[in-house]
């Protein structure tokens, strides 16, 4: 599998998790993903940036199988996503996903939102999830709201309940979705303070974010995409601070002196 | 300027001004806010003035409860003549059902409240064995109703009035909801055969009046089958009102379905969980709760419903009421025989309606976003 890893990827030691190759991904006619190669190592934490509609969401949609790709592979975890359907349960127990709206359950009280997946998909028993569930609560800080329903609580609160129930499912990769787009600006900080714990324990993530200030400090690598494509991807301070491309200029300019 | 009563940041909750609240300021604000407001009051209250006396006389004050005919009651009082109905009360409730046997009827009933107990109030005691219960009740009730195993045989052609009314609506009711249920996740299926069969279906029951459908049992199915083979009319009666309903059904559903934004099948998918899991756990409780309206929308009109029976011939309540009225002794009473019909379907329907009342508040977790 190395000798596939891209060139930034210097350390041959390390283990590969999601290997994309040639994937090309169309709405209809609409080329909306085009000729995308991508590996990320183990551990790595890797911020997708561009504008609206470059197709940065449906990539990392893509690598739980939420989009379907039509061209091209995607390999997550030694598991190639196909339409076999076994392999796509496989990749979506391996891998959790945070979405922009929160995305939970709102029938069901916090606690029973994060023991969910572990007790029909992992078949755990019901207390063992639930003490997983609390440990992770806790983790996210809001272990006394676990028997409130997600309408009751903020929307700070619902993200870090949505990151928690994915941890719940003790995934290898995180897939972050405009984790804080849809939060009051005072909410924003509770919820990345929450992320930047998890990358410093060594989770694998990828996020889709506009929040610059999380790249610089979390990120081991900054893709930036635009109509489909990846235009340029570097290390942060690399990439912030002399951007190749004009588009990148161009994008860096409109979204850090306003 | 005027100096301000409290600091900033000490300013304390008041209560409303006094006038604002309470009897006085409700009447105020609803019935006499307006000159347009005002006649409208009193315009109302001249109409019920009129009317409740009046119906108040008929009913009950000038009313004749006991007696053996129609001339009798007539002797006695003006108004309605309630001594029919309690002369015809058997027949209302029963039909034709053999004298002897109709315990097993009022048994059935009680077992049948017995069983909705539990399905119906989630903090029942016992609930478990009482769910048991209640999916054993129909071979239980089968049994009762139709003999056999010892059991004196009682056909169908002899079951009539509520109790007719009763078992059409409630299979109905209990088949039509899982089947709809059914119908709508496969009008929304990928399987192409599963969603066309699935559109069909529900394209055909809703496109045709259920008359016709009634007239197919009764009827023409005699044609389609084999000759020899006869089964019950009153089993065929059921299916076609279970499948006329469970295409009404399908629809509301469906729409339950689609009010459900895209991200909880998403988060759903994403987790790991399998088609049905995901059916069962996130979507369904859902849907089903938003589509509670709905839902007791299509089981009241269901229910209303079966007094289309009586066109092939079988004993609804006003079967058994339009029999009675052609007896000479009572002739000329249906005002008395369709208002009693009427109650009873209103007091059923309104029961179903409060209770989705009641299934909406307690299932609203209140705060969706």
């Amino acid at each position: 599998m190395n000798e596939t890893a891209d060139k930034s990827n210097d350390n041959p030691e390390k283990e590969i998790v999601i290997v994309i190759r040639k994937m090309h991904k169309w709405y209809g006619q609409f080329h909306v993903l085009k000729d995308i190669n991508l590996n990320v190592e183990r551990g790595e934490k890797i911020v997708i940036c561009g504008p609206s509609g470059s197709g940065k969401s449906t990539l990392i949609r893509c690598i739980n199988r939420l989009e379907e790709h039509q061209d091209g592979e995607i390999i997550v975890d030694g598991t190639e996503l196909t339409n076999d359907l076994k392999n796509v349960e496989l990749v979506r127990r391996e891998v959790g996903m945070v979405f922009q709206h929160f995305n939970l359950f709102p029938h069901l009280t916090v606690l029973d939102n994060c023991t969910l997946a572990p007790i029909w998909v992992r078949k755990e028993p019901r207390e063992e999830a639930e003490a997983t569930a609390m440990e992770y609560l806790e983790r996210v800080k809001i272990p006394d709201q676990a028997n409130k329903f997600p309408g009751q609580l903020s929307g700070g609160q619902q993200q870090r309940v949505a990151i928690a129930r994915s941890l719940c499912m003790k995934p290898r990769v995180m897939l972050f979705d405009e984790p804080t787009s849809a939060l009051d600006p005072e909410m924003i900080k509770e919820v990345l303070d929450v992320m930047i714990e998890l990358a410093n324990v060594g989770m694998t993530m990828l996020c889709v974010t506009h929040e610059m200030g999380f790249a610089k400090t979390v990120a081991d690598r900054v893709i930036f995409m635009d109509e489909g494509e990846i235009i340029e991807q570097n290390k942060p301070h690399d990439f912030f601070d002399s951007p190749q491309h004009d588009r990148t200029k161009l994008f860096l300019s409109q979204i850090l002196n306003h | 300027m005027e100096q301000a009563a409290y600091k900033p940041g000490e300013h304390p909750d008041l209560p409303p001004p006094s006038d604002t609240v309470g009897p006085i300021a409700w009447v105020r604000a609803n019935l006499l806010s307006s000159p347009t407001n005002i006649v409208l009051t009193v315009l109302s209250i001249w109409f019920l003035y009129e009317i409740i006396p009046a119906t108040l006389d008929w009913a009950f004050l000038d009313a004749a409860f006991t007696g053996e005919s129609r001339d009798e009651c007539r002797a006695k009082a003006g108004g309605a003549c309630w001594a029919f109905i309690g002369e015809r009360f058997n027949l209302f409730t029963y039909g034709f059902y053999p004298a002897d046997e109709r315990w097993r009827i009022d048994l059935a009933f009680v077992l049948l409240c017995v069983a909705l107990l539990p399905v119906l109030w989630d903090r029942c005691p016992l609930r478990k064995y009482g769910l048991y219960f209640a999916c054993a009740f129909p071979f239980v009730a089968g049994w009762l109703l139709l003999g056999g195993f010892g059991l004196t045989p009682v056909d169908t052609d002899e079951f009539g009035g509520f109790m007719l009314t009763l078992v059409i609506g409630i299979t109905g009711i209990t088949f039509s909801l899982p089947i709809g249920i059914i119908l709508a996740l496969g009008r929304q299926s990928d399987m192409l055969i599963v969603r066309v069969f699935s559109i069909w279906f529900i394209e055909f029951f809703r496109g045709v009046p259920l008359i016709t459908l009634l007239f197919v049992a009764s009827t023409m199915l005699n044609y389609f089958l084999p000759t020899g083979t006869t089964f019950d009319l009153l089993l065929r009666v059921l299916i076609m009102v279970t499948l006329f309903a469970s295409a009404y059904m399908a629809e509301v559903i469906r729409g339950g379905l689609q009010a459900l934004p895209r991200g909880q099948y998403e988060a759903a998918d994403s987790m790991g969980l399998k088609y049905w899991t995901s059916m069962r756990l996130i979507i369904l409780p859902q849907a089903l709760k938003i589509s509670i309206p709905g839902i007791v929308n299509t089981f009241i009109g269901l229910y209303k419903d079966t007094t289309l029976v009586i066109i092939i011939g079988l004993l609804d309540p006003l079967g058994v009421g339009r029999s009675s009225l052609a007896d000479t002794k009572w002739t000329g009473l249906s005002n008395e025989m369709y208002l009693f019909v009427a109650i009873f379907f209103f007091i059923s329907c309104f029961g179903m309606s409060r209770y989705s009342l009641y299934l909406e508040k307690k299932l609203a977790t209140g705060h969706e976003r």
